[in-house]
């Protein structure tokens, strides 16, 4: 299987502050990955740095065989230009915490936004398929619904179908479920589920041990800004091999 | 716990019926009386009552008035301010658009200019401008491209441009400000959101950002939109020949300088009332996807 993340040694700092001492990871294609970790471990910005959201200052990171945010030529990197780094990002879609969604356009207006703007595809056409999108998601009843007449859930579905319109590689999930109420919480999981059924490689951020449980191939626990521990998610939230995992499961599942 | 507490009030209702059960929609109400508002809207009718009499009897000749409302000087002033307006507002809107852009750029050299030109056509008197724009002949004798076209400035600077380029400039750097303001107030994760399906800046900023912005900026620009309506009259210093330059033409003729004044003033009051209900009209189109409930009209 072709590899589609490939992070090694990868450093962020805010000024003094190390958000990441160097994180090694391989995502395989198709594979679905779990980030968990307490907050201010580093696995949001972890996420940000692959598509580009955050700038890394030491290590590399690959993305779908590109090196990411530069050009190389033998041993002088050139950074990449503003619209070149807008094409990397194409290869990964990202669902974010608050959702995001632009509140000036409906549902369906938001899911053909990407398609219709930057790939330049027909409205008609774009439109065809944002339909059969939201209708994944289960929306295909709110498409001229606007983000503020939905609820969070509601909402978190249109911002994955959003990303799924730009035909993404990689999806990219930052805490896709915590800004959510509680009974919301199971839809927008239940998307997130068929598309890992569907063979999308997909990262997450996440405090749902049980969809980490459940749905991921691999869980990845990170602490102060360095991975502590991976493995299948039988390992790491089965039997956790370090005290710092051990103390952060049995913190969130009391 | 709810359970007993429900049960205590019902044990209470008959022991006190009269005084927890009453049904506020069966009894008669007495209407509350504000003797300020009463007395206050004694006193205003009286006043206004006082001032329009005043007027009737003070030394204006309506006549006068009626006939130069609609007299043909007047009406071309009327149409020079609307012009005017419109086209140094448009300068403004585009300048401030492009100067709150650079100003939030990440380019160095673009946030310096931009910082600069707020400076300085925010520090200096509009009149002050209007009169370097009109007199710019005096340090530039010729305005030209060697090889391509050259003129003489006093023959292009004519009072229209000087007021146009004056005008709009000054207009550009306080429109900056709020436009500025208005971008500022966009949540940043519209921007990620824009960058992750794969927008390159400018396309997020016309595509996501200003749409949203719009509705900030939209009523402090109506706001300068009318102010600008007025600061029109500025130009008359430049002989440009707006409406309150061709009232003073007239009564440096007829003397009647209440009446041309009163008929300058209807027109800019007829200006500002139009311009105020484009405005609201603006607005509530913009409200789109707000959730309020002008969103839905």
């Amino acid at each position: 299987m072709t590899i589609l993340v490939r992070a090694v040694g990868v450093e962020k700092s805010y000024g003094d502050f190390k958000a990441l001492k160097g994180i090694d990871l391989k995502v395989r294609s198709g594979e679905v990955i779990s980030i968990i970790g307490p907050s201010g471990s580093g696995k949001s910005t972890f996420l940000r740095c692959i598509n580009q959201l955050e700038v890394i200052d030491g290590g590399a990171l690959w993305v779908n065989d590109e090196l990411v945010g530069y050009r190389r030529v033998e041993d002088r990197l050139y950074p990449l230009s503003e619209s070149q780094i807008a094409r990397q990002r194409l290869a990964t879609g990202m669902v974010f915490q608050r959702f995001n969604l632009f509140p000036h356009m409906t549902a369906l207006e938001n899911v053909i936004e990407g398609p219709i703007q930057v790939h330049k595809r027909k409205r008609a056409e774009a439109s065809a398929e944002g339909r059969a999108l939201l209708d994944r998601v289960g929306l295909a009843h709110k498409c001229d619904a606007f983000p503020v007449e939905l609820s969070g859930g509601q909402q978190q579905r249109v911002a994955i179908a959003r990303a799924l319109a730009m035909h993404p590689k990689l999806m990219l999930f930052d805490e896709p479920t915590s800004a959510l109420d509680p009974e919301l919480v199971g839809e927008v999981l239940t998307v997130m589920r068929d598309l890992a059924k569907s063979g999308m490689t997909m990262i997450v951020v996440t405090h749902e041990l049980g969809f980490a449980r459940e749905v991921a191939n691999r869980v990845v626990f990170m602490d102060q800004g360095a991975i502590v521990e991976s493995g299948t998610p039988e390992q790491v939230l089965g039997s956790p091999q370090h005290p710092r995992t051990q103390g952060f499961i049995s913190a969130v599942l009391a | 716990m709810n359970a007993s507490r429900s049960d205590v009030s019902v044990n209470q209702t008959p022991e006190d019926e009269s005084a927890s059960f009453i049904d506020i929609s069966q009894l008669r109400h007495v209407k509350r009386r504000y003797y300020g508002r009463y007395i206050s809207s004694i006193l205003i009718v009286v006043v206004l009552a006082y001032i329009v009499v005043a007027f009737a009897h003070g030394q204006i000749d309506w006549k006068t008035v009626a006939t130069f409302l609609t007299a043909k000087t007047i009406l071309t002033g009327l149409a020079n301010t609307i012009v005017m307006t419109i086209l140094a507002m448009a300068l403004g809107v585009v300048l401030g658009v492009v100067v709150a852009v650079m100003r939030l750029s990440s380019n160095p050299i673009a946030r310096i200019v931009a910082h600069a030109y707020v400076w300085f056509f925010r520090g200096t008197p509009v009149i002050l401008q209007l009169l370097l724009w009109f007199n710019l002949a005096l340090v530039f004798p010729h305005i030209s491209i060697p090889g391509l076209f050259e003129f003489r400035t006093v023959d292009v600077m004519t009072p229209f441009l000087a007021a146009l380029l004056g005008l709009g400039i000054n207009q550009g750097a306080y429109t900056s400000e709020v436009v500025r303001a208005g971008l500022l107030s966009v949540d940043n994760g519209q921007y990620e959101a824009a960058k992750a399906i794969g927008m390159p800046r400018l396309q997020a900023l016309r595509r996501v950002i200003l749409p949203q912005a719009l509705r900030v900026i939209v009523p402090p620009i109506g706001n300068e939109l009318i102010g600008m309506a007025k600061t029109t009259s500025l130009a008359s210093v430049i002989q440009f020949a707006e409406m309150l330059h061709n009232a003073e033409n007239i009564y440096y003729a007829n003397a009647r300088v209440i009446e041309l004044l009163i008929v300058a003033g209807f027109w800019y009051l007829v200006i500002v009332s139009v311009l105020s209900l484009v405005q609201s009209r603006l607005e509530m189109r913009l409200a789109r996807g707000a959730g309020r409930p002008s969103a839905k009209q």
